[in-house]
């Protein structure tokens, strides 16, 4: 079964959009995860998984809401891209520490959206909330269609 | 590369990595002398205090535990033990077990965290963790599966492994099942020796030459290793309960800096709390297996190296294992998992020995158990101006090292600390001036 993760928190407005995403799978009937994001708890939840889909706010300067798709097996995540507190060790880093040790899934897809605010608060920019929708939709199709 | 020592100069880290929030570092040297260290946190202050005025004395644990992400137990059972303290509670011993049992998982959370993937690669000359990982595996997987385990602890004492939601003030709203927690035996029986092991390759690293006469303050008690109940000591002779927290130390504004820094009343400056404090005050009360794996690895029973800190943590880890297999084995489920409290006004003071030192809360209440008045005093805050003295004493004895290398240990000597900025900028006075 597919393990998707939303990370991000929900207390600081477009850092919430995946668990936003994993609010919206859930409402579809599709489980999905909460998570910190903490990337020493990334390789364990995904360690020993065949496919693994993750969602994640970026802040690249892009306009807010926009939405990439990345194969995390294909190529390394580039790094900076995806905000985590300032540990250093998100989800980039992840990805790699998990590459180096053997511990990558078969398929590691990682969803990133634009975020505006990441200040205090749980609303998501209006047009994040509107990304978040569709990422939501784009997932679901993904994991019910037959693997190509 | 070698600099003249006429020349001015200048080190500056804009955003340090690896430690918890947003720090920064400026060093001014000029013909060879230094002018100038600004450790600077700019991590937006966030009010935490004022956030609690008006609320049931039930939401200290959960909302400060929000402060922080890596140390949410320190100030759970900090904030518990204020309140338990106005109102008068007596929690018993094996509520007590309990809280000390989930505070070895976030200790070794924290610890295995910070000294494999954070400080560690500032040892081997690597960026991070990733590099360790390509050149040292079987390093980093200890470290991850180590991890796991305190992660696991809290789990199934706290209900998650980051903000647990099984305890309140009093002890808990659920007693854990006792074959859930007999589950933790085996893998804790295997992790004491993977940290043994740990201690050894830690002890192997090259230490930088530094060494300072520190203040150390820890909390101490003479059954155990202090983690969560004692007494305020230092070695220079404090010995004060808790609640006298206030009469001996105080905080500072600086200018340059979003955190609070911590001084001592008597006009002796800074101090130093966390893993050396403990080590030097209460190395006695370590197991002998955790004692005699830190004289193995070259420990004296105080050590003023603070770039030793990375031992000590693994010391500190070993016997959190220790502890936590001894509690995990003797644990039995609890008739009652908290008792009944009757709110009411009072005064109450808490502390415990977070991963990075002591944390410090004070509560005041009104007749229906509502909070009047908080004051939290975090440890990296107690730490700031110790370490800018380290960078200090750092800087002037590497005055010859060409600018990189300075700045990479510069680095390191802030990563001693393990410095969890998020805590400390948990608070900030504002004043306004109005001309």
């Amino acid at each position: 079964m597919t393990l998707v993760l939303g990370i991000g928190n929900r207390f600081r407005r477009d850092d919430g959009v995946g668990p936003a995403v994993a609010d919206r799978l859930a409402a579809l009937g599709i489980p999905a995860q909460e998570h910190s994001g903490e990337g020493a708890g990334l390789i364990e939840a995904w360690r020993g998984r065949i496919r693994v889909i993750v969602v994640d706010a970026t802040q690249s300067g892009a306009e807010a809401g926009t939405v990439v798709r990345l194969d995390a097996v294909g190529a390394a995540p580039p790094r900076g891209l995806f905000r985590y507190s300032s540990h250093l060790f998100g989800l980039a880093e992840a990805v790699e520490t998990a590459r180096a040790l053997g511990h990558l899934p078969g398929s590691l897809v990682i969803w990133g959206i634009e975020g505006a605010d990441f200040g205090f608060g749980d609303a998501l920019t209006p047009a994040v909330a509107e990304a978040a929708d569709a990422v939501a939709q784009s997932i679901a199709a993904e994991i019910t269609a037959p693997p190509s | 590369m070698t600099i003249a020592e006429t020349a001015s100069r200048t080190i500056k880290v804009d955003a340090l990595a690896r430690v918890e929030g947003e720090g920064a570092l400026t060093v001014r040297v000029k013909d060879g002398v230094i002018t100038d260290v600004k450790f600077r946190i700019f991590e937006p202050p966030r009010f935490f205090e004022a956030l609690l005025k008006g609320r049931p004395y039930g939401d200290a644990p959960d909302i400060t535990s929000r402060i922080c992400g890596i140390c949410p137990v320190a100030y759970i059972a900090g904030a518990s033990q204020a309140m338990e303290d106005a109102l008068g509670v007596d929690i018993g011993e094996g509520i007590r077990k309990l809280r000390r049992l989930m505070y070895c998982g976030e200790w070794v959370e924290s610890h295995v965290l910070h000294a494999y993937l954070l400080h560690a690669p500032d040892f081997l000359g690597m960026e991070d963790a990733l590099q360790i990982a390509k050149v040292h595996p079987e390093l980093v997987e200890r470290g991850l599966q180590l991890k796991k385990l305190g992660n696991r602890i809290l789990e199934v004492i706290g209900g998650r492994a980051i903000h647990p939601v099984n305890t309140k003030v009093g002890g808990f709203y659920k007693s854990p099942r006792k074959a859930e927690v007999r589950e933790l035996i085996e893998p804790l029986k295997r992790a004491v020796d993977e940290s043994l092991a740990t201690v050894k390759v830690f002890a192997g690293l090259e230490f930088p030459d530094y060494e300072h006469d520190y203040t150390f303050v820890a909390l101490h008690h003479d059954e155990d290793y202090a983690i969560e109940r004692g007494r305020l000591i230092s070695n220079r002779g404090l010995d004060i309960p808790v609640a006298a927290f206030e009469e001996h130390f105080d905080e500072e504004h600086v200018r340059h800096s979003n955190a609070l820094h911590g001084v001592m009343t008597d006009g002796s400056g800074p101090y130093m709390v966390g893993p050396l404090a403990r080590y030097a005050l209460n190395h006695a009360q370590l197991s002998p297996l955790a004692r005699q794996a830190a004289y193995d690895a070259g420990l004296g029973p105080v050590e003023r190296n603070p770039f030793k800190s990375i031992v000590v943590r693994a010391v500190e880890t070993l016997y959190a294992f220790e502890e936590a297999l001894k509690l995990a084995e003797s644990y039995e489920e609890l008739a009652v998992p908290a008792p009944p409290i009757t709110p009411g006004a009072g005064r109450g003071h808490g502390c415990t020995e977070a991963p990075r030192g002591l944390c410090w809360h004070r509560y005041d209440l009104d007749g229906e158990g509502r909070i009047t008045h908080a004051r939290i005093v975090p440890p990296t805050a107690q730490n700031q101006k110790q370490i800018e003295r380290d960078l200090w004493g750092v800087v002037q004895a590497n005055l010859h090292l060409p600018d990189e290398q300075l700045k990479w240990r510069c680095e390191q000597a802030i990563r001693n600390y393990d410095p969890c900025i998020s805590c400390a900028t948990h608070f900030l006075t504002l004043t306004v001036e109005r001309a």
